[in-house]
């Protein structure tokens, strides 16, 4: 990655959103405003069915707010862009192509040769620990270099806003760890604005600079906390008395935004997953 | 969900087993070769059926040995691969194109499905007297009756194939800039394609069922043709030996088209098996 990317700036403005069908259809989010800075690592944190997903969806450009208005750089979302990368809890790499088209598609979305497309995606497959498996198929990775090569693919569009979606969700702990740690490294070399959403409040509180704390159904921010760990963060910062005492706060934040029964979790395409 | 010809499903672990496993297999065909010619030997007769005018195995092998000395036989077998491959690769082409366009769009859906599946259930010999008045000479006739016949099968599973593509994976595509025509070339096309390869593997099956339908109207060539004139002809061996032909073509072709997906798409475990 060598040209800098130019973070985005992200301004979500009052948005109500609605989600399901027919009789199905409810209200997903409620008023939400968030104004979020170039470069800022931030995690959306909330109980599964909150809403958190849909949000990333209408920052995606997948789904459309009922009400109000999401911008990134003063351009009001009316659709996907490979300016706004999404990386889903479940990868989606294209399983019949190998590594390196998978982690290139989005340059040759753009026209760009094939020789050019592979050197580059060579290059950020080196920088997420992946040099070497260039030629296997999705199904020939396991589940955390699944995640590595999904990061990769949407890195390579120079991205200035990341939006990941419970990435590591299904990830077992110490590969989620491992992950962690990788984000943070991928994303100390380039400066893109993260939003990330899960509802480990460990894993928020060990990537964000801020975190977003969500009320379940219809979604509400109730939070808003910046965090001022230092970097580069180490599994030491999970140990010390500030970090414990932060994430006594926000489980107990989590439990009065807590719904009677849990929710679904949602997908940023907006219906209910079936599974997970 | 693609099997043809299912194999059986306990795969032997241990050597012996398979060998034992395939003796058994080999004499049960033994067992059936030795009970007909028995039957047909006997002119064995029972209540509605009668085997008095079957041919045994021996005369089948004899009206073999004849059709392949009387030299006629690569001619019969140039002309039924011509119709079939003519058919087979305009079925290819059209139900592809069909089922891409009706799976991925609901007005193509709601325009061109309906009168498809009232044409379905209507079976490729029917279509004969039809495809005679319809068509200038009998040869194209006859490649419009393969082509009927693997047509559905193609569209069907291309249908079924491109619903299937994970919305997920599209979703993904979008954001990573992909457009409306690179969606179909670089997203669905390959995401469905184990499905075509099974429609097609089918198709190539149907296609030769319908060939001996088709060649009845065939003037002198074919091996549908020398099926059915064995039997005008009262050379009752032959009906045997075309009927055998036709079955081994068919089960090879599809065989060809199932190799071929597999060494295309490494990538789908066991695809169109």
């Amino acid at each position: 990655m060598s040209a800098p990317l130019a973070p985005g700036r992200i301004a979500i403005d009052h948005v109500h959103m609605e989600v399901g069908n027919g009789a199905g259809r409810f209200e997903a989010l409620h008023d939400v405003s968030v104004k979020i800075d170039p470069g800022e690592f931030v995690c959306l944190l909330g109980p599964s069915g909150c809403g958190k997903s849909t949000l990333l969806g209408a920052l995606a450009g997948h789904l459309a707010p009922a009400r109000g208005t999401v911008r990134v750089d003063g351009d009001v979302v009316d659709g996907p862009h490979p300016d706004r990368g999404l990386v889903f809890q479940q990868h989606t790499l294209f399983p019949w192509q190998r590594v390196i088209d998978n982690v290139a598609f989005g340059l040759k979305m753009k026209g760009v040769a094939r020789a050019q497309r592979h050197a580059q995606a060579h290059e950020l497959l080196a920088s997420v620990g992946l040099a070497g498996f260039e030629s296997r198929y999705p199904s020939q990775l396991s589940g955390g270099m699944q995640q590595r090569v999904e990061i990769a693919r949407v890195l390579i569009n120079r991205p200035r806003v990341l939006l990941m979606d419970e990435p590591f969700g299904a990830l077992d702990a110490l590969t989620r760890a491992r992950m962690q740690q990788l984000l943070l490294e991928v994303w100390g070399r380039i400066r893109t604005t993260v939003v990330f959403v899960t509802h480990d409040i460990d894993e928020a509180l060990f990537l964000a600079d801020r975190v977003l704390v969500m009320s379940a159904r219809p979604g509400r921010i109730i939070e808003d906390r910046t965090l001022d760990f230092a970097r580069p963060r180490d599994a030491e910062l999970v140990t010390t008395p500030e970090f414990t005492a932060l994430k006594r706060h926000c489980l107990q934040l989590l439990h009065r935004g807590e719904a009677d029964s849990p929710l679904p979790r949602m997908s940023p395409l907006g219906a209910p997953l079936a599974t997970s | 969900m693609s099997a043809v010809l299912a194999t059986p499903a306990n795969a032997p672990d241990e050597p012996w087993r398979s060998v034992a496993s395939w003796l058994a297999q080999g004499a049960s065909i033994v067992a059936v070769v030795l009970l007909w010619q028995w039957l047909a030997a006997t002119h064995a007769k029972f209540w509605l059926v009668s085997f008095e005018n079957v041919p045994t195995p021996i005369a089948a092998f004899d009206a073999g040995r004849d059709l392949l000395e009387s030299g006629k036989f690569g001619r019969h077998l140039a002309y039924s691969l011509w119709r079939v491959g003519a058919g087979f690769a305009a079925a290819a082409v059209a139900g592809t194109a069909l089922g891409l366009a009706i799976g991925r769009f609901a007005s193509a859906r709601r325009v061109l499905l309906p009168p498809l599946e009232l044409l379905r259930p209507i079976p490729a010999v029917a279509w004969i007297p039809l495809a005679i008045l319809m068509f200038p000479s009998a040869e194209l006739s006859m490649v419009f009756i393969t082509f009927l016949g693997a047509l559905f099968p193609v569209l069907l599973n291309t249908i079924h194939g491109v619903e299937g593509v994970d919305r997920r994976l599209i979703a993904a595509a979008r954001s990573l800039g992909t457009g409306r025509w690179q969606m179909f070339t670089q997203v669905i096309l390959p995401a469905a394609a184990p499905s075509i390869a099974t429609g097609l593997a089918i198709g190539m099956g149907t296609c030769w069922f319908c060939l001996v339908s088709a060649e009845m109207i065939s003037g002198q060539f074919g091996i549908g043709y020398y099926t059915w004139e064995s039997y005008t002809l009262q050379s009752y061996g032959g009906i045997i030996v075309g009927m055998l032909v036709i079955g081994l073509l068919g089960l090879g072709c599809s065989a060809l088209i199932r190799f071929a997906a597999r060494l295309a798409m490494p990538w789908a475990a066991g695809v169109a098996r």
